[in-house]
């Protein structure tokens, strides 16, 4: 039962006693319902535009948006918008690559579109000052937050080594679709930050995967439930002082885009794009090794688009 | 009476607005006249634009204590609880004699003791301060709770048109004395009306002195009065002797509730006059050297802590790490000048988006009880926020700019190696080095372990604390910040330029 049900079940009684439960396998019901045709690529690396052109772009080459939402279905877009800093430093994934996504998502008859993040700065003044509140409030999504526990609700995670379970925010649970947007940056502790290493944010109790083997935690946790789609947002790209930075000086211009279903290629891509080896970062291994997805670009089908 | 109420729920509002969409700005309209906190600005700051208190000193000198019955939130309060307890019971008030020694000795108490370096007195008997103390310990909870409960039943629909707001406990003490203060005020105004104010009340009882000599005051004209003694019973601060014909202006609070209820014009202010002028009480506070004693007490151990995290799959590290001094805010400029001048109204509580001020309890000293401080298991200090030096209303906190701020030292970043995750379970961390603004915190490769490991600059280190607060080790912290009992300045962090990379250059897979 969900909370959502619980709730209109017991109408006022009970009130803010927190129903504590389990989501086990719910997720099967969403799974598997995104084979690729044939004739699309498994992964869409694009360069030399603006972020909301080369995402149109991109999103083409993998059979347009309505290969992923489809009328009528509720749409999770989680970015990056961890920390209080303006769009220029990189921290954040860039707002109008957001924009670009939700209305996508609408265009595709998409009912609702929720945006959120579980920040690390105090959360209003992350969403207001990444310009990402702006950009989802001109798109018509509606934007959540992700700042108190009850949000969250503890899942089991089956094949996870170190991570057992986690406690999820809702909204990751109960919509149809999931669209990941991280943007590319380095990490002090994961060493990169992508893909995988974003979904973090979606999770409320992040100390227990620093405390526990923080690589071996990320790989975990991507074994639950791939994102329906990740967009790599390597626009603007933080080159050190990662993930917060601590000024403009350490953000290069790359003008880049990643996209894929498979948050393992794209984050090994990401890897090789930063100037890294996909090999020295851990957690890209592990989920390797996990079957989370395939860190082998030469097996991959690859558009490479120049603007 | 409008006035009256302008101001308790504006300065209600300040308190509670819990999800912080008041300008900053907005506290300095009716904090201005508040008496004790404006009185230790100014004399911090000796500027006259912290000088409400010299306005309530003239209003008094002209008018008797209009400050009491209209600026001052905790007697607007006691008067609505008194409208409210009229309404439950027909109460009527009868002239009392005046309790003047009572009055006095504890004017003189917390004079002498205010004279002598402490404001501990004015801390724990200030109307303004009780009143916010009041409102951020137990109000503001309250609030906090019915918008969280109304915002989960809306969003079990999926309406997320308001969120849950974060509430991070409450620091016990200042909780019972909160509820304590309340409790006895709300007594006596329930059974007595202005009793609290005309007893117990520091303020009160100067400003009642001072209105000794005031230009106009309130009298009877006998020629007029009827005695038929309404003035007498609607009188809260029980000070209209209508047997005699007199009115103990020292203890009238100036509510003008004998004007409208006399049929017959007999009570009107009347023109004084006093040819001798008296000053408000300038004390020299540079002077005072206030030793504080120290309270030793624990980083990361807190009960708090250990109830938030339920799963748990290794052994907890060892070393107890020890903070000698608690961090004062930022723009306080030293734990002295900190615990002076601070009244522990807990406005800055209040405001402090991200949390980290919090209720002290002895980490200041007994002196310093209540007086908040940087707690950084409940949060850290964000890096360009100064709200709480915008609102402090007694000089506390100064007013400080966003740049200035950056370089503020209030602490520096200590490492305990023993206690981090790099080092006793040999896996990769960095919470400490994401989170810090200033990067004087980074992961470098340590030969030992092969891993990158936490290494502290401290000159470019601002003390903010959110390494310490991100540190995920239990029940010690591997890293946290050790009070500056005076804040240093510490040096902007160098950047050096990078290489933009090429965009006609291929992808590189
Ligand atoms: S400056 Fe720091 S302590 Fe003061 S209000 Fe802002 S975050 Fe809180
Ligand atoms: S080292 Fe810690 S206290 Fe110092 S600036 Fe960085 S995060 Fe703040």
């Amino acid at each position: 039962m969900k909370r959502r049900e619980f709730f209109i079940k017991s109408a006022v009684a009970g009130l803010g006693t927190a129903a504590y439960l389990k989501f086990g396998n719910n997720f099967d019901l969403f799974a598997n319902t995104k084979t690729a045709p044939d004739n699309i690529y498994d992964l869409v690396a694009i360069k030399g535009g603006e972020a909301d052109v080369m995402f149109n772009r991109a999103i083409n080459s993998l059979g347009g948006m309505k290969r992923f939402v489809k009328p009528n279905q509720t749409v999770v877009v989680k970015p990056n918008i961890g920390w209080d800093v303006s769009p220029e430093r990189a921290g954040n994934t860039n707002p109008k690559l957001v924009k670009q996504i939700v209305k996508e998502c609408f265009d595709a008859g998409a009912k609702d579109v929720y945006v959120f993040d579980n920040t690390c700065d105090n959360w209003t003044k992350c969403y207001k000052n990444s310009g990402i509140e702006n950009a989802v409030k001109e798109a018509k999504g509606k934007l959540v937050s992700g700042a108190n526990e009850s949000y969250y609700q503890e899942i089991a995670i089956p094949n996870g080594k170190r991570l057992k379970e986690a406690k999820v925010h809702e909204l990751v649970l109960n919509s149809d679709v999931f669209i990941n947007v991280p943007i590319l940056k380095n990490h002090g502790g994961a060493k990169l930050t992508v893909a995988m290493k974003n979904l973090m944010g979606v999770v409320w109790d992040r100390g227990y995967w620093h405390r526990n083997d923080l690589h071996q935690c990320i790989a975990d946790y991507a074994t639950l439930r791939q994102p329906d789609l990740n967009v790599v947002d390597a626009y603007y790209v933080m080159k050190r002082n990662g993930p917060r930075g601590v000024s403009e000086a350490d953000v290069v211009t790359m003008k880049s885009q990643l996209i894929s279903t498979d948050m393992v290629a794209v984050d090994a891509a990401a890897a090789k794009l930063f100037g890294f080896d996909p090999n020295d970062i851990d957690h890209i291994v592990y989920a390797n090794q996990m079957n989370v997805g395939t860190m082998d670009l030469t097996k991959l089908k690859i558009d490479r688009i120049s603007l | 009476m409008i006035v009256a109420l302008a101001f308790l729920l504006s300065i209600t509002i300040l308190f509670l607005d819990i999800t912080f969409s008041l300008p900053e700005k907005f506290s300095d309209y009716p904090l201005y006249l508040q008496f004790i906190p404006s009185l230790l600005k100014y004399l911090s700051l000796g500027t006259l634009a912290a000088a409400g208190f010299l306005v309530v000193i003239v209003f008094t000198l002209l008018f008797g204590r209009v400050y009491c019955s209209t600026a001052c939130p905790l007697g607007v309060l006691q008067d609505i609880i008194s409208f409210i307890s009229k309404k439950i019971k027909k109460r009527k008030y009868v002239y009392k004699k005046p309790l003047t020694k009572t009055r006095y000795s504890i004017l003189i108490v917390t004079i002498l003791v205010f004279l002598s370096g402490s404001v501990i007195t004015f801390n724990l008997l200030d109307p303004y301060s009780n009143f916010g103390r009041i409102l951020s310990n137990i109000f503001q909870p309250i609030v906090v709770g019915i918008n969280n409960t109304i915002a989960f039943f809306l969003e079990s629909f999926n309406l997320y048109w308001i969120y849950p707001v974060e509430f991070r406990g409450i620091e016990i003490f200042s909780l019972l004395f909160s509820i304590g203060v309340f409790g006895i005020v709300g007594w006596m105004s329930y059974k007595h009306g202005r009793l609290y104010c005309n007893t117990i009340c520091p303020v009160g009882t100067f400003l009642g002195f001072i209105s000794k000599f005031s230009l106009f005051k309130i009298g009877i004209t006998e020629s007029n009065c009827i005695s038929c003694g309404v003035c007498e019973r609607v009188c809260k601060a029980n000070c209209i002797d209508t047997d005699n014909s007199s009115i103990d202006f020292e203890r009238c609070i100036a509510c003008f509730n004998c004007f409208t209820s006399c049929s017959t014009e007999a009570i009107e202010y009347q023109f004084r006059y006093l040819p001798q002028k008296k000053d408000g009480p300038i004390v020299n506070i540079s002077k005072r050297d206030f030793v504080i004693k120290s309270a030793v007490y624990f980083v990361g151990a807190s009960a708090v802590l250990k109830a938030q995290k339920k799963i748990e799959v290794y052994k907890e590290n060892e070393i107890p790490v020890i903070r000698e001094y608690a961090v004062s805010p930022p723009g306080s400029v030293s734990i002295n000048n900190f615990t002076d001048n601070c009244t522990a109204c807990h406005l800055c509580v209040a405001a402090c988006p991200t949390h980290v001020l919090q209720p002290s309890f002895l980490e200041y000293g007994l002196l310093g009880i209540m007086q908040p401080r940087m707690d950084y298991i409940k949060g850290f200090c964000n890096y360009d926020c100064v709200i709480c030096s915008q609102v402090c209303p007694s000089g506390a906190i100064l007013p400080i700019k966003q740049e200035s701020k950056k370089l503020i030292q209030l602490g520096i970043a200590k490492f305990e190696k023993d206690n981090c995750i790099v080092y006793t379970q040999k896996t990769d961390c960095g919470a400490c080095a994401e989170h810090c603004p200033t990067k004087a915190v980074r992961m470098v490769l340590d030969p030992e372990v092969n891993k990158n490991a936490p290494k502290i600059d401290e000159e470019i280190c601002v003390g903010c604390g959110a390494c310490e607060y991100a540190c995920p080790t239990i029940p010690y912290k591997a890293i946290y910040v050790k009070s500056n009992p005076s804040h240093l300045t510490a040096k902007l962090p160098v950047q050096e330029e990078l290489e933009q990379p090429d965009l006609e250059e291929d992808f590189p897979f």
